[in-house]
């Protein structure tokens, strides 16, 4: 009998230290819910019970910065609110992850004037783009499943690697439609989640 | 039912201008004469409530920019506008809040975007803007994006050069 197995049938897993870390950070990812304007009202059904992201262990928003993983900058950032938001970032511990939600702070969206900060990029470093007008809640736990990933690609206790990953990485949740929104019936339950 | 020419019997060195505004009576008035103006309508014509007070920015090279006042009588439920104007080299209008204390917002607000110093206000600061911002956004003139670099941004290390505000437009 090899070691392997005789570990496990006396009821031991094998394991990396490195995994142990990630798959406890991954499922308790606690987000900074930033609610600016209308994405937050995606954000909270993203949080609510139809959605459910308890699913995914990041249900415990966090109103405080320090005991929070994840920023969800939710909602078009002015330039007055910008020194906030920032502000916020700061204070939260390392590792520290960013979602930039829909496209008033993603890019400025409609909002092509004076007072709105066209692109959240320009002063915080985002990991995650989540585009849409809003977003439905199903592309942000797209997201949210994303950042998850990128977490488990870390490692935490190898040398000469910091803890928070790459900031290269950028990628865009696509709005996960299977049918086009004339065809979709509202009224039956569970007729617009639409998860792969 | 009020009119301006019960005004103008009863306060004979009082000047206006009558004008009609959509339908409702108003006057243009001169500066040196809008708060006693706005006085006598409110404690002899009863017009308590101040509904609203805004600037715009007219386009022209005399009087540039005009200041609205719209007030009405409880009892009669009747409203009447005031309008002021004033240069552009001399932005400055007498406040209203001594009359009126539902003024000074809508003052400030006038202040922030189109750049009309109300005298003897209060607490004539920026109502949206930041306090160091030196434009005024509604102006006719100010371009729809702002003027670059402007507005401080927080420091970010890291930020795409394509998206830098001071460069945009190149």
């Amino acid at each position: 009998m090899e070691l392997n197995d005789a570990l496990q049938s006396d009821g031991f897993v094998t394991s990396k230290i490195d995994d142990l870390i990630n798959w406890a950070r991954r499922n308790a990812v606690w987000p900074m819910p930033l609610g600016i304007s209308c994405c937050a009202i995606e954000m909270m059904a993203f949080a609510g019970p139809r959605y459910d992201v308890s699913r995914f262990g990041s249900e415990v928003f966090r109103f405080s910065p320090r005991q929070s993983d994840l920023l969800i900058v939710a909602g078009t950032v002015t330039y007055k609110m910008a020194k906030v938001v920032r502000k916020i970032y700061d204070q939260m511990p390392d590792p520290k992850y960013v979602i930039a939600m829909g496209v008033c702070t993603v890019s400025g969206g409609i909002y092509r004037t004076y007072s709105v900060v066209q692109g959240i990029n320009q002063f915080l470093p985002v990991d995650l783009y989540v585009v849409g007008c809003p977003p439905r809640p199903d592309s942000l736990l797209k997201g949210l499943m994303m950042i998850q990933e990128n977490i488990k690609n870390d490692r935490p206790i190898a040398k000469g690697t910091v803890i928070g990953g790459d900031p290269e990485p950028l990628e865009i949740a696509i709005p996960l439609i299977e049918k086009p929104a004339n065809q979709i019936d509202s009224r039956k339950p569970g007729s617009r989640i639409y998860m792969n | 039912m009020f009119t301006f020419e019960q005004l103008q019997e009863k306060n004979p060195t009082l000047h206006f201008e009558k004008v009609d505004v959509g339908g409702d009576q108003g006057a243009i008035v001169s500066r040196n004469d809008i708060l006693a103006i706005a006085e006598r309508l409110k404690s002899e014509f009863g017009f308590q409530q101040l509904l609203d007070a805004l600037a715009h920015d007219r386009n022209e090279k005399k009087d540039r920019f005009e200041v609205t006042y719209n007030i009405r009588n409880h009892k009669t439920m009747q409203r009447i506008f005031l309008k002021v104007r004033c240069d552009e080299r001399d932005p400055h209008v007498p406040s209203l809040v001594s009359v009126w204390t539902g003024a000074n917002w809508h003052e400030r607000e006038a202040y922030d975007m189109i750049g009309v110093e109300f005298d003897n206000h209060p607490d004539l600061r920026r109502m949206y803007m930041p306090e160091e911002f030196e434009y005024f956004p509604l102006r006719k003139d100010f371009p729809l994006m702002g003027v670059p670099g402007s507005i401080p941004l927080p420091h970010h290390e890291d930020a795409d050069p394509r998206f830098d505000v001071a460069k945009r437009g190149e």
